[in-house]
């Protein structure tokens, strides 16, 4: 029988196996530098153990390993720019999506996405060169009553957690308001329209698209985050590499990242370069979980009927 | 008042004494009306009086204008970028496009039914508490569950729905759905309802009821009903008004728009030899 889609349909077959291969070899991938990080860091891991994780001291001479202070300055400095960036990336995508005028629309885009294409490392510069010294000012017009305050402790060195913070906030502007946008391009008009018909202001209208589209504004929200917790170079050059766990703005800290790329180089011995490496592992670790954690929220969320097309546009975005 | 038996919907045009339709005060009067969308004409020189406690229809081809016509009457199109809007639309005297207007108010006293159900993502409850909510029309807990309760009854959607209230909206049916967002709009309690094409995706039995319904509630409500659904026209309205390319080319009682047209275009038209 020579049906005329039989040999579409071995095309089809090559087609879906040459695919698939891509898939696995992804997942391939993924496991394999987590097994790669798992090798290379055996002796750090048989010497210390969970306490790698536990312990604050970070003494390469001494040979003593301890990554608390390191996971503390990834998580605080991302949080806290997580903070700072969320409601200003939210506000921009909520003006170029429902408020700016048409003509306007373009231009801003274009800006906010202008702001993802600087490279890192002139991120850096501008914050050594800039951000740094306008926080210090600020940090020594601290005024005396707050000073009390752990938040606010500590000598006005220009670098540290809030220098970090703010310009791993701006770093992340771009990506939270660009996947907001795109989430909220994807809620029907007929969303707002029904708010619009029942006597709702625009503010009213623009709160129910919100509420439409909230699963897929957490995802903007969460890959913020993500992208912070990964973010190496300019905070490297603006946090004052210094392990310590404080709440302090003030106070120059230490990330996992950072921490990496100035030591990694010049890491002598096997220990030490294993103890690194683990960093690395951990690193590797909590961004996974973190993911994990956001998408499992994400799916719960999008089960609902509604949410499927906005999650689709969140993930448009995002790619 | 005593509840409003539905006939069979084929026969209640009979049933409507031509009389009785004089006595029916203006409710809208629309003078002269243009609209823009960016440079397109979509309305040219519209004027007719919607007359109130009737339903009206708007039927013709699409593109016609009908819709956009309907939106001109609560200022819907106000957010379509670009659009604009020329003449008068008088509702009780005042001109809604008059400056000044207080577009929110006016929503409030218009209310209006789109041709897809737009549920809100939340339960059936708090789709129909919204608009009561934002316009902060009931005042304790106990009124505003009173007044979801008459606006579900009035839709007659409440026996359906009265068990599983905080359940998501967005698991009723469509034809549900669509009594849930007329329920919705009753709840404001406005005095016009307008409805863009309510049946177009509906289910015969889904669409037959939505017309009892609308049998049933132009006792209290001045209802304008925009269809491309001729019977559906002839069934539910009092008046109707057949649009073609922008204009409007007739308007009178439906019986007399489907039995014995002015203009040929109409007859064309409803005798379904174009559209």
């Amino acid at each position: 029988m020579a049906l005329p889609f039989v040999k579409g349909r071995s095309d089809e077959l090559i087609f879906r196996g040459g695919t698939g291969v891509f898939a696995v070899v992804l997942i391939a991938l993924v496991a394999a530098i987590g097994v790669e990080l798992y090798r290379q860091s055996l002796l750090s891991i048989r010497e210390f153990g969970w306490q790698f994780w536990l312990t604050d001291t970070w003494d390469p001479v001494a040979g003593q390993f301890g990554a608390r202070p390191f996971i503390w300055g990834t998580l605080y400095s991302s949080i806290l720019a997580l903070i700072i960036a969320t409601p200003i990336a939210l506000g921009i995508a909520i003006y170029i999506s429902e408020l700016a005028p048409v003509r306007l629309r373009r231009p801003l885009v274009f800006l906010t996405e202008l702001l993802a294409a600087i490279p890192s490392i002139v991120y850096g510069l501008w914050g050594i060169f800039v951000l740094v010294p306008i926080v210090r000012q600020f940090e020594i017009a601290t005024p005396e009553w707050l000073k009390g305050v752990p938040l606010f402790t500590g000598p006005p060195l220009g670098v540290g957690m809030l220098a970090a913070a703010l310009i791993l906030s701006i770093m992340v502007i771009p990506f939270t308001s660009s996947v907001a946008r795109e989430v909220l391009k994807a809620v029907p008009q007929a969303q707002r329209e029904g708010a619009y018909a029942l006597g709702a202001t625009p503010w009213e209208a623009i709160r129910m698209a919100l509420f439409y589209a909230r699963t897929g504004i957490i995802g903007a929200v969460m890959l913020g985050f993500g992208r912070a917790l990964g973010e190496t170079m300019a905070v490297t050059m603006v946090i004052g590499n210094n392990p310590q766990i404080t709440w302090s703005l003030y106070a120059p800290q230490y990330t996992m990242s950072a921490v990496l790329a100035n030591e990694f180089a010049e890491a002598a011995g096997d220990l030490y370069l294993h103890a690194l490496v683990e960093m690395g592992l951990v690193l590797f670790v909590i961004t996974l979980i973190i993911n994990v954690i956001s998408r499992s929220f994400i799916w719960s969320m999008a089960r609902q009927k509604q949410s499927r097309l906005v999650k689709t546009a969140a993930i448009k975005a995002a790619a | 008042m005593s509840p409003v038996q539905t006939p069979p919907p084929s026969l209640k045009i009979s049933t409507v004494p031509r009389d009785a339709r004089a006595e029916h005060p203006v409710g809208i009067e629309v003078e002269h009306l243009n609209f823009y969308y960016g440079e397109k004409r979509a309305l040219e020189d519209i004027s007719l009086r919607i007359q109130s406690h009737l339903v009206t229809a708007f039927i013709g081809p699409s593109g016609c204008g009908k819709s956009t016509f309907l939106r001109t009457l609560n200022r819907m199109n106000d957010i379509i970028a670009g659009s604009r809007a020329e003449g008068k639309v008088l509702i009780e005297g005042r001109d809604v496009y008059a400056p000044g207007t207080d577009v929110v108010a006016l929503r409030r006293r218009v209310g209006m039914v789109f041709q897809k159900s737009n549920p809100f993502p939340k339960s059936i409850f708090e789709n129909v508490a919204y608009g009561l909510r934002i316009n902060g029309l009931a005042g304790s807990r106990s009124e505003l569950h009173a007044r979801v309760e008459e606006s579900l009854q009035s839709a007659a959607i409440w026996d359906e729905v009265k068990d599983r209230l905080h359940d998501s909206a967005l698991a009723l049916s469509g034809g549900q759905q669509q009594r849930l967002c007329i329920a919705r709009a009753l709840a404001i309690r406005p005095e016009i309802l307008l409805m863009d094409e309510p049946a177009s995706a509906l289910d015969p039995i889904a669409t037959q009821r939505i017309e009892e319904l609308i049998y049933q509630l132009k006792a209290q409500y001045t209802i304008v009903i925009v269809t491309h659904n001729m019977q559906q026209a002839a069934r539910v309205s009092d008046h109707t008004a057949f649009f073609w390319l922008g204009r409007l080319v007739e308007y009178g009682p439906t019986d007399r728009i489907f039995t014995n047209p002015a203009e040929k275009l109409t007859e064309d038209y409803v005798t379904g030899r174009f559209g």
